[in-house]
């Protein structure tokens, strides 16, 4: 089985509306900029994106909510987008917003075949509305229900053709779980190699979980704050 | 005099014991990384995904592939590693991070914290702070005593949307250190020069003060 594509467009064939699309990444570290630009450029709307964050105002997942192709975002941190908070005042957004750690776990579960899970993060705030709750060891706990997606966008630092994938540094971050957590899953890399030039012993996403891989272009890694010793 | 956020931040250094994994939240939690004692080693956590977070880089050394979960440019020591955020927070879930530091809007004697969510005015969601208060092994909240308007930010019972529950060990405050306790806020500490009286004042929540409260040491 082929798994490379040629193209970003080829990568984002049958993502359509209404579907629900993970996007890897925190802030803008370790985004899928390549399928973000290029489905910024398409007639797609209606999207679900579960992604931690969703971007700034003019990059990363900014892009496509600047052209309402978003119709819900499923979020842990939202707070780097005034166009976001317009759009969700105004409700022409949905906005779910979870625990990082419970987000990160549940996209895990979805991934990793486990239907729900019982974790204490949240109980006894507004997270716990409506979810059932039990007592463990003398700590109560609420039952999360995991998160899976018709496609997930993940990027990696190097990838192979068998779709392994290494990720650099703190860009890693929800990347590996949403790679699970697909129905198709892709992956863009900095560097694509043939199968058998990375080290396997060094892999962080098994290539059974990616079923596209391309070799991204012009990566501005744009950074959030940029913050230096005195 | 009150503390100010570098004193604050000084003060709550000192609680960190050798060997502790730590986790320090945005704002002056993130100045408690300046003032950590020269004679114990501790391994910062940051929630995005890494262990043995460094001081911020120089124009020479920085990658955007390398940040904080405050979305800042940081630098990593030796004996670093990285990882995905479900082991991250497997980790603070899982109780293996000692301590964790964080701001507040609103502390109440019982413990509960509210720190994500203004309603009507912010709502920018709670990125992991509820996962932090709801497992790690101790809690100290780094915060102002009162608002700008003057009102107390220890309260009986929080106003705003909570946190977490029954979580706050202790709080470092400009004011005082104050320990929760089942009773209510057991005063420890109090910063240099300030009053029991200013600090009564200041505090909506019941405050416990037994003995002489002797004056915050740097």
């Amino acid at each position: 089985m082929n798994k490379v594509v040629k193209s970003v467009r080829e990568a984002i064939e049958g993502i359509k509306d209404n579907m629900t699309v993970m996007f890897g990444g925190f802030g803008l570290c370790g985004i899928p900029e390549n399928v973000i630009r290029e489905l910024a450029k398409t007639k797609i709307k209606g999207l679900v994106c579960i992604s931690n964050n969703c971007g700034v105002d003019d990059f990363g997942l900014g892009f496509l909510l600047n052209n309402h192709q978003i119709r819900k975002m499923v979020s842990s941190y939202v707070g780097e987008n005034a166009e976001f908070e317009r759009q969700m005042l105004s409700g022409e957004l949905e906005v779910e917003l979870i625990p990082q750690g419970t987000l990160a776990e549940r996209i895990r579960a979805g991934g990793a075949g486990i239907p729900a899970f019982f974790v204490p993060a949240g109980y006894g705030t507004e997270v716990g509305n409506g979810k059932e709750s039990r007592e463990f060891n003398g700590k109560m706990h609420l039952l999360e229900q995991a998160l899976t997606a018709d496609f997930a966008v993940v990027k990696a630092w190097k990838g192979d053709t068998a779709g392994n994938l290494i990720y650099k540094y703190t860009a890693n971050n929800f990347n590996n779980m949403m790679a699970m957590a697909g129905k198709v899953t892709i992956a863009e890399v900095e560097e694509l190699v043939p199968a058998g030039e990375l080290d396997p012993n060094f892999i962080h996403t098994p290539g059974v979980f990616v079923q596209r891989i391309f070799k991204g272009v012009d990566y501005e890694k744009r950074i959030e704050q940029l913050t230096l010793t005195k | 005099m009150a503390l100010d956020k570098n004193q604050i931040a000084k003060r709550i250094a000192s609680e960190l014991k050798d060997g502790d994994y730590v986790n320090l939240g945005i704002g002056i939690p993130t100045l408690v990384a300046n003032f950590i004692p020269e004679n114990i080693h501790v391994t910062l956590q940051s929630e995005n995904g890494m262990l043995g977070m460094g001081p911020f880089p120089t124009m020479e050394t920085v990658d955007a592939d390398l940040i904080n979960a405050g979305k800042q440019t940081i630098t990593y020591l030796p004996g670093s590693s990285f990882f995905d955020s479900a082991t991250s927070f497997a980790m603070i879930r899982g109780g293996h991070i000692d301590i964790t530091i964080l701001g507040a809007f609103e502390v109440s004697e019982k413990g509960d914290i509210a720190s994500w969510k203004v309603p009507g005015k912010l709502i920018k969601g709670m990125g992991g702070a509820m996962d932090l208060v709801a497992s790690a092994k101790n809690i100290i909240v780094a915060m102002q005593h009162t608002n700008k308007e003057g009102q107390s930010k220890l309260l009986r019972k929080c106003t705003l949307p909570l946190t977490g529950v029954n979580c706050v060990k202790r709080i470092v405050s400009d004011l005082a250190v104050l320990d929760v306790t089942e009773k209510g806020f057991k005063l420890k500490e109090r910063a240099p020069g300030v009053t029991l009286e200013q600090i009564k004042t200041a505090t909506e929540g019941t405050l416990i003060i037994e003995g002489d409260i002797p004056e915050i040491k740097f």
